[in-house]
């Protein structure tokens, strides 16, 4: 009766078996360790992450390789998406080390390993070609981030925040599997590709597959956290302990937008005109809500919450002009989408690099008892440090777009290809709203800058969280000097792994 | 010699020198900083010195041309020139910024060298905008440079500081981004290609012209400023350090109406033509009825800033005028107004040191107690009037030539600005120079010592060697701005 089971091509999914495997080690050691502080269990983890990525770019091949059924895939897309994973994860956990080892409840091999399991979630939605595949790799990292939420268990903030996350985050689940089922009924196919041979070749049920689509949008909107479906978003970051905040704000966002490309662009772009006029609205709301909603914070997480609203909706904006059909004549079709989606790809990767930085920034000044979350706990920091308000202003003056630093190049190719698409209008509504929202990022380099500081003792950081925050500075502002190599990479992954 | 980047030291020496400047950190280094700076402001004139002699004034196109590419996904290159427009205002940015550094020596205290690296770095900034080529590459000096004099506003500045450096940049920025929407839609339009230089010869009907051309206005009305987009200015004036007054006066405001010259006419020459007669008639109001709110001010560096509008309106007027006297006398009134105003800011700012006041009311018989400085001022005060033999009388008259032959009623408003700024500027100087000493605090005044007196007379030099012998000024942009005309008069309705 095995005479039929072939054993599926592992070499793709190396670096995913690496990790899961690792985790489980970790989770192991984690139990004979002695030492309060965790540090064979962090240099471990760490270590697993570095490995990983070098795994990845040595079974990179820059083909389209599938396994295990079509129902995983490897491409440079999932190549590029995943080191990048990788490298924030990592940044992200030497920003909180100082951290969590402050609070106790949280410095547990838990920490470590609950982040790795989160990552193998991110890494598996990054690769999955199939309904199933998106749903497990969410589910891994959703479950893995409540608990991670809910870890300071003794805060109520926290506990309330954890809760309040797991219940949104199941109902959206619920529609994105809702519609997945919706779709697997009009097309008959639950991998993505299938998905796509059925919709281009034969065609489907239009009003099952609409219907699907809406849920399947609906879903993923509560991912990436757009509004209408955002309301999780502030209090999430704002009741998560900032390290954990971090790790949300961050590298989720990179999974995120590897399953948009993969249903939206690779599974449903023959829907294409359906599903961009849905995206324009959230894409615009978002924008709107955001900015308008994060001039009113005085708490700096609840204040990065908005804008990361506004950005996920500013991030839309490119996915939304990559097929035009009025617009563009039939045979530029794909060079316009790649345009789009590679200009929304290069817009999510600088972003998920500011916003490191900035959360990087709120952990840096944070210490044993004291959140330093608040927008005035920044006042004068400019006299205390001006290194660090040096680096906060880049972030800061990066995400509100203003040049030379690399939020200005996102806001522009994203703009360019808003443009390109004839959709004037909406490059217009957007830089309405980045103008609003300039607002409140010069807010913070006015309390850094302008405000006399009411906390003057000293800051002391260690070295590795100096170096790494200025290195995240400094690649913020680097990257606006010379763009193009990142451009050109995104454009080089999405151009070898999508269908268009 | 000849293969030297000269327009990227022009660029890139201050940025360079700004952060060095700013390594030097803590208040215990400050005299290291101010000489750091001044050795860079130095450096970074001396760079644009062979730019000037090396100019050939019979060529009208683009000299000391750099061209690299930059973000080769979008072809935006890193493209450098200059011609007889823009080339003086290298020089005279690169200038102002080494008197900008030597007004701070003394009375900047805190953060001396933040301030200082922030005017360098300002200063390289717009060195990049008059010679960016390139679409990107301008629109990004453009913005960029907002960062710095958000900074100086905000941390140097008065009590409403915060106010005013918010206006500032929310103001320029809400300007700049249907700016660059235009720049985007041109780069399309065109096929790809963000060279200021492709653009002027690229077709365009008369709608996307007048689309562009209202997107341009917008973004460089608000820089001028022109009326009615013009209140960010006395705000931003009278809340900025000297300093910071000084560059917005002198330089910041040139940046709008060089955006004209570059952008606007050459770009969109059709719609120039067919909305010349709203910008003349923003520009009269700007001359006129600012004129009369320069008048009933009673502080003296909002009065100035008023006066800088009103002038400005001059510039614009000339513009679009369309004739070579009228935009040749418009650039010379730039620079001149460059070192005017810059002067008045620099003067103002020597009696605030020693009043901390700046309200008219307070201060009368001035020259009693401060004679050198009572001189030099009522010379620049002069030529703000437009004195003949004073720069500020050389663009003003022929801005007013080209007027009169353009549409008499026009110069007549125009030449009013004649009288107006005559009456603000005098009965200004009047109840504060001049007349008996009107309180103990100006009975106490000091004259201004060697390093304020050689600040002023280096400007007063400039302003009388430009109102006696403007020629070496206007011989450099005749060749360009012909140019530019005869690129205007060609309709690109194809």
């Amino acid at each position: 009766m095995f005479d039929n089971f072939v054993v599926p091509d592992l070499l793709p999914a190396l670096p995913e078996i690496f990790i899961a495997l690792m985790a489980l080690i970790i989770l192991m050691v984690d139990l004979v360790v002695k030492d309060k502080k965790r540090t064979v269990i962090f240099v471990l983890t760490q270590l697993t992450l570095l490995a990983c990525a070098v795994l990845q770019m040595y079974t990179s091949t820059g083909q389209i390789t599938m396994t295990f059924s079509n129902m995983f895939v490897d491409d440079l897309m999932a190549d590029l998406l995943k080191v990048f994973l990788y490298l924030t994860v990592i940044v992200v956990l030497f920003y909180t080390r100082g951290y969590v080892l402050d609070r106790e409840p949280m410095a547990k091999g838990e920490f470590y390993v609950l982040a790795l399991f989160a990552t193998l979630g991110m890494m598996v939605m990054i690769s999955a070609n199939h309904f199933l595949t998106v749903y497990l790799g969410i589910e891994l990292l959703s479950l893995s981030l409540y608990a991670m939420v809910a870890m300071n268990r003794d805060s109520v903030v926290s506990t309330e925040a954890a809760m309040k996350y797991f219940v949104l985050g199941a109902l959206a689940s619920g529609m994105l599997l809702y519609g997945m089922s919706m779709i697997y009924g009009a097309t008959g196919s639950l991998e993505i590709t299938g998905v796509a041979m059925q919709l281009r070749g034969a065609g489907a049920h239009k009003l099952v597959l609409v219907f699907g689509l809406v849920f399947l949008v609906a879903g993923l909107a509560f991912k990436l956290g757009v509004v209408p479906f955002h309301m999780w978003i502030p209090d999430v970051y704002h009741g998560a302990p900032t390290a954990v905040t971090l790790f949300i704000g961050s590298a989720p966002k990179l999974a995120a937008f590897a399953i948009v490309m993969r249903l939206l662009v690779n599974g449903l772009l023959t829907e294409a005109v359906d599903w961009q006029n849905m995206l324009i609205i959230l894409s615009v709301l978002s924008m709107a809500v955001g900015n308008l909603a994060a001039i009113a914070q005085t708490n700096l997480k609840r204040m990065l919450a908005y804008s990361a609203i506004s950005h996920m909706g500013f991030m839309l904006l490119g996915i939304v002009t990559g097929v035009s059909s009025s617009f563009t004549p039939q045979q530029l079709a794909p060079y316009v989408a790649l345009n789009a989606y590679s200009s929304a790809m290069f817009y999510v990767i600088t972003y998920v690099l500011m916003t490191a930085g900035a959360f990087g920034m709120i952990l840096l000044l944070a210490r044993a008892g004291f959140e330093a979350d608040e927008l005035s706990d920044f006042k004068g920091l400019n006299q205390r440090s001006p290194w660090f308000a040096g680096m906060m202003l880049i972030m800061m003056f990066s995400m509100a777009g203003v040049p030379f630093f690399v939020g200005f190049f996102a806001k522009f190719s994203v703009l360019q290809a808003v443009v390109a698409s004839g959709q004037i209008w909406l490059a217009i509504v957007a830089i309405v709203f980045s103008l609003i929202g300039a607002f409140y990022y010069l807010r913070v380099v006015k309390i850094m800058y302008f405000d006399q500081p009411d906390d003057t003792t000293p800051i002391r950081v260690p070295l590795d969280m100096r170096v790494l925050v200025s290195a995240n500075g400094l690649a913020i502002a680097g990257f606006g000097l010379f763009p193009h190599w990142l451009m050109m990479v995104c454009v080089a992954a999405l151009g070898g792994s999508l269908y268009l | 010699m000849a293969n030297t980047p000269l327009l990227s030291l022009a660029v890139w020496v201050p940025i360079v020198a700004g952060l060095l400047v700013l390594m030097t950190g803590s208040e215990r280094n400050a005299p290291l900083a101010r000489a750091l700076a001044l050795i860079g402001a130095i450096a970074g004139f001396a760079v644009t010195i062979p730019l000037w002699t090396g100019f050939n004034p019979a060529s009208g196109g683009m000299q000391f041309v750099e061209l690299k590419p930059w973000i080769e996904r979008y072809s935006v290159n890193y493209h450098l020139g200059v011609d007889g427009i823009s080339m003086l205002f290298l020089l005279l940015n690169s200038f102002i910024t080494i008197i900008v550094v030597l007004a701070g020596w003394k009375v900047i205290e805190q953060k001396v060298a933040q301030y200082n690296a922030a005017f360098l770095i300002m200063s390289g900034l717009m060195n990049g905008i008059f010679c960016a080529l390139d679409g990107v590459l301008f629109y990004v000096f453009f913005e960029a440079s907002l960062i710095p004099l958000y900074l100086i506003i905000g941390v140097w500045g008065g009590p409403n500081r915060v106010y005013a450096a918010f206006k500032f940049f929310l103001y320029t920025l809400a300007g700049s981004l249907l700016f660059l929407i235009a720049l985007i839609y041109l780069y399309i339009h065109s096929g790809g290609s963000f060279a200021i230089l492709e653009w002027h010869k690229l077709p365009l009907n008369l709608t996307a012209q007048i689309w562009l051309f209202l997107a341009f206005l917008v973004a460089f009305a608000v820089k001028v400023p022109m009326w009615p987009v013009h209140t960010w200015l006395p705000d931003a004036h009278v809340e900025a350090p000297t300093g910071g007054s000084v560059v917005l006066a002198a330089i910041a405001l040139k940046l709008g109406a060089y955006g004209f010259l570059r952008f606007s006419l050459p770009i969109a020459p059709d719609a120039s033509h067919e909305l010349s007669g709203f910008v003349i008639a923003l520009s009269l109001i700007a001359v006129v009825y600012i004129g009369f709110v320069a008048l009933v001010q009673e502080d003296m560096k909002k009065l100035v800033a008023y006066s800088s509008i009103s002038h400005m309106g001059f510039v614009t007027l000339g513009f679009f005028m369309f004739s070579a006297i009228g935009i040749e006398g418009a650039l010379v009134q730039m620079i001149s107004h460059g070192f005017i105003s810059g002067a008045m800011f620099l003067c103002i700012g020597v009696m605030y040191d020693r009043m901390h006041s700046r309200r008219i009311a307070d201060y009368g018989g001035v020259v009693n107690t401060m004679p050198k400085f009572a001189a030099l001022f009522v010379l620049f005060a002069m030529a703000n009037a437009g004195l003949p033999a004073t720069s500020g009388f050389v663009g003003e008259f022929m801005v007013i030539l080209g007027a009169v032959k353009f549409n008499f009623w026009v110069a007549f408003a125009a030449a009013s600005t004649m009288i107006l700024g005559a009456a603000y500027t005098l009965w200004m100087v009047k109840r504060v120079v001049f007349g008996a000493v009107t309180n103990a605090h100006v009975a106490e005044l000091t004259d201004i010592d060697r390093r304020e007196f050689f600040i002023l007379a280096l400007l007063a030099a400039c302003v009388l060697w430009m109102g006696v012998y403007p020629q070496p000024f206007t011989e450099v942009m005749h060749a360009s701005v012909n140019d530019l005309l005869q690129h205007v008069a060609n309709s690109k309705i194809k």
